[in-house]
């Protein structure tokens, strides 16, 4: 049995291994579409057409689209992603401290949002079609249909303007002990956990629904068990594997949420890094930080199905 | 939460209860705004109309003014334009190649379908909004662009849902009785698939809908989407976001159009008749 999950989880690898590398080959190209010469813009106006001809040889930009994107590859493998283009800086330097930043968020956000909204899914499923459960549901399907900045200034309305218990800016270089760090993270944490948990709700919900639904839950409360048994002791060990998938799944929201909300509360992490990069066009960057998302992502999606192989012995035999 | 009513049946041989009804309401208010906003818009959008910024909601100016002393009310009723028009345009586009390619790969089979699948899978697993700012950044911001980008992004779920819907309907005996009779590919798709799964593929396409109106919305938020003078709902609010300390009206009341769209949409397909929804079952 063992070998058989060696197996899968290997295909697996594999096939994030193969999107990985046509995400690669779509960030390259989509970038490379930019019309106008990068050594001249980065030379600017004056610069002679020796000293052009020079850097554009130095980058090889002189030879084909396909082979640059080889080079490029090759460096991000060896941890090599390139200069900034807007201040000639190692785009390694540029993006290593923003990373721990944004991992950070991301951390106490899922530190925050998962118990919250496994909670809520949980006894939303066991209470389905209560008045309850019918308030959860409108509370998700409302943050789920609502833009995520739409969700940060709701949350700086109501907690820096009206009740003005926090900053509405977040500036991490100036913590001075603990409360003052609660104090910044919050604003941005509020936000993220918002979005993820409203999806996470309700994948957790409809994963416990799924088991309720079924025939030794169903044999259970013919034999009398109360709600509350049936629900922990019978339909929650079996209901965990979809659990943990749909919460993989769910933080892969933080991904595009976190571009939002590092750019209103002007944190300073990778998805700022990047909105900064794309109004400055500074194509390295723009690049190592795009492909840094998509490998989060699929890395998630990878947990989410190693997951969901694991728990589910029937998804084994594919 | 849906009450279903099977004794009654309207005119069209379906009944849809009130909440659907609200919701189909509000799309099609929105739809008749983005189409007569400019005959309808109390002011000329780009006029400053106020001596007054992030003015209040007035007589004179029922949704206040923005952060130039423009009407708000004539903005967001042009905004409509934008966002509705681009949307309505990127989810017709993604849903009509993804449903296309779903409904050939499913009928042909072979090699097609697993190579177009892996493929759109690997480009289904790039975070839309980053992939947004990745060709925005490299190509700038227009109509075109944004249209094709957000279809691009789009088509690949589209195509999945489809694809999985196509075949199971490829497997009936009706779809087999048609081969037999020694029908083609086209006519199949056409005449056998395509109506069989209409119904669940409409709803797929307001759903899409909804994200493409909140990936649009976040691209705008950023200043990448659709560019000023023009501003589409999403960029209203980019423009406004110096009045939020005050909670002037000119920040929240394209949050709350978006917000509206989108929720009403969800309202829509949530109590949309099971006749519709559900063909396939």
């Amino acid at each position: 049995m063992n070998a058989l999950i060696a197996r899968l989880v290997a295909k697996r690898l594999g096939i994030m291994l193969i999107s990985l590398l046509i995400v690669a080959f779509a960030v390259f190209f989509a970038t490379e579409l930019l019309p106008g010469d990068v050594a001249q813009i980065l030379l600017g106006q004056s610069a002679t057409p020796e000293a052009v001809a020079g850097l554009r040889k130095a980058m090889h930009l002189d030879q084909p689209a396909f082979l640059r994107f080889l080079y490029w590859l090759g460096g991000l493998m060896t941890g090599d992603l390139g200069r900034s283009y807007a201040n000639n800086r190692e785009v390694a330097d540029l993006i290593a401290g923003r990373l721990a930043n944004s991992l950070e968020l991301a951390f106490v956000t899922t530190l925050f949002s998962v118990p919250i909204a496994l909670t809520l899914g949980i006894t939303a499923a066991m209470f389905r079609g209560s008045t309850y459960d019918r308030l959860v549901s409108v509370f998700t399907v409302s943050v789920i249909s609502i833009p995520e900045f739409m969700v940060a200034t709701l949350a700086v309305l109501v907690f820096a303007v009206y009740l003005k218990w926090l900053p509405a800016l977040s500036v991490a270089n100036d913590v001075h002990g603990l409360g003052e760090l609660l104090r910044i993270y919050a604003m941005p944490v509020i936000t993220l956990s918002f979005v993820v948990s409203a999806q996470m709700i309700r994948m957790t919900r409809a994963a416990v629904i799924d088991t309720l639904d079924t025939a030794y839950v169903e044999m259970a409360l013919l034999k009398g068990a109360s709600r509350r048994r049936i629900v922990l002791k019978h339909a929650l060990p079996n209901a965990l594997g979809p659990i943990v998938n749909a919460m993989a799944l769910s933080l892969s929201y933080l991904l595009g949420g976190v571009i939002i909300v590092e750019t209103i509360f002007n944190y300073p992490g990778v998805a700022k890094l990047m909105v900064d990069a794309v109004s400055t066009r500074d194509l390295p960057l723009i690049q190592s930080c795009a492909m840094i998302f998509c490998v989060s992502y699929l890395l998630l999606i990878l947990i989410a199905d190693l997951v969901a192989i694991m728990a589910n012995p029937r998804l084994r035999n594919q | 939460m849906t009450i279903t009513n099977p004794g009654r049946k309207g005119r069209f041989g379906w009944h849809m209860n009130a909440v659907g009804i609200i919701g189909a309401a509000i799309i099609l208010f929105w739809m008749v705004v983005a189409i007569a906003a400019p005959w309808i818009s109390p002011y000329p959008v780009g006029k400053i109309v106020d001596f007054d910024y992030y003015g209040p909601m007035s007589s004179q100016f029922w949704l206040g003014t923005d952060y130039l002393g423009r009407d708000m009310l004539s903005r967001v009723l042009m905004g409509a334009r934008y966002t509705v028009g681009i949307s309505l345009a990127a989810v017709t586009l993604a849903c009509f190649v993804g449903v296309t390619l779903g409904m050939i790969a499913a009928v042909i089979g072979g090699w097609f379908d697993p190579v177009l699948s892996r493929f759109l899978d690997a480009l289904n697993s790039i975070p839309s909004l980053m992939f947004g700012l990745v060709v925005v950044a490299s190509v700038g911001s227009s109509m075109t662009v944004l249209v094709l980008t957000i279809a691009v992004l789009y088509a690949p779920g589209s195509y999945r849902f489809a694809r999985a819907l196509a075949v199971n309907v490829n497997a009936m005996d009706f779809v087999t009785v048609a081969r037999a009779r020694g029908e083609g590919t086209i006519y199949t798709i056409r005449e056998e698939i395509f109506p069989n799964i209409i119904g669940p593929v409409l709803a797929d396409f307001g759903l899409r809908f909804v994200f493409i109106v909140l990936l649009l919305s976040g691209l705008s938020f950023l200043g990448l989407g659709v560019q000023p003078p023009n501003a589409d709902w999403g960029a209203l609010v980019r423009e406004n976001i110096g009045s939020l300390s005050f909670g002037a009206p000119a920040v929240i009341v394209p949050s709350i159009a978006i917000a509206s769209l989108t929720i009403s949409v969800n309202m829509l397909i949530d109590n949309l008749p099971r006749r519709i929804r559900d063909r396939s079952d």
